[in-house]
């Protein structure tokens, strides 16, 4: 049986898998964006026309789409504050650990309260 | 099976013309986006979580949107800067790192050539139409406009 390779600090462990979502996320929001700056433009067209598509951001489903959207914003924005720790803090790769950790918990705190009062806009009527 | 450069990163420096090359022969673009990416990211924190907590968490949030908080907020020079800013290098970080992941995943010179030729359309039309949209605005655009700066 062919033996598993042995383990390194970066694959299949915290830092890869935040590589992965990083990935992910940056994509994400940058799709968003695009669709983002065209409604947005419509405020050239007429009120009425920017007032309407406008109108399906506060449709309850969109609106839990927009709690998605911003948990990738917090965790790819949060995660690059730990890249950029990492690359230009002499202390940061010791520390990766708590960085991490303090990523998780800056997400968790921010998250929160946003998700209440977002969702009572969207479905508080 | 195709033999792939190795590393990868030194045959796309290589193949970019012009600019200043250190003595390898490459440019240093691979190191300026590198950098580029770390101090626009650090400038999106602010400008993106300042635009969603104004946005979405003050007032009625997502409820208060509509045309005329739009023609509120452009009225300030403040926030033409902000959007404008966040619109560029939103636009630039986000590009840069899609062309990051097509270099990553797409492995043929050809597909590579043509996402990132549609990449570079998209951004540039997104880039100008944003642009245009901030400087050209309009709040008393409807005649029958009932904002108190069209009165």
């Amino acid at each position: 049986m062919p033996s598993k390779p042995a383990g390194t600090l970066y694959r299949g462990r915290e830092g890869m898998w935040s590589w992965v979502a990083h990935r992910i996320t940056g994509v994400g929001i940058f799709f968003f964006l695009l669709v983002h700056v065209l409604d947005t433009a419509l405020v050239r067209v007429s009120p009425h026309a920017y007032n309407e598509v406008i109108g399906t951001y506060k449709n309850p489903v969109v609106g839990l789409l927009e709690v998605g959207l911003v948990a990738a914003i917090l965790f790819h924005a949060f995660n690059g504050i730990r890249l950029i720790l990492i690359d230009f803090w002499a202390k940061g790769p010791r520390y990766q650990r708590q960085l991490m950790i303090g990523v998780g918990v800056i997400w968790v705190v921010l998250f929160v309260p946003f998700v209440i009062r977002h969702l009572t806009h969207v479905f508080g009527g | 099976m195709s033999e792939i450069a190795a590393p990868r990163s030194s045959s796309r420096a290589r193949s970019l013309k012009g600019g200043g090359r250190n003595r390898s022969g490459q440019t240093n673009f691979e190191l300026y986006s590198w950098l580029f990416m770390r101090l626009s990211g650090l400038a999106l924190v602010i400008l993106v979580l300042g635009h969603l907590f104004v946005n979405l968490m003050l007032g009625g949030g997502i409820t208060a949107l509509d045309f005329g908080f739009v023609a509120g907020k452009w009225a300030n020079p403040l926030w033409q800067v902000w959007d404008l800013l966040m619109l560029w290098l939103a636009m630039l970080h986000g590009s840069n790192g899609l062309r990051t992941i097509i270099n990553d995943y797409a492995e043929k010179d050809q597909t590579r050539f043509w996402l990132k030729a549609l990449l570079i359309t998209a951004a540039l039309v997104i880039v100008v139409l944003g642009t245009l949209v901030i400087f050209t605005f309009d709040p008393c655009l409807d005649p029958n406009s009932t904002l108190s700066v069209c009165k």
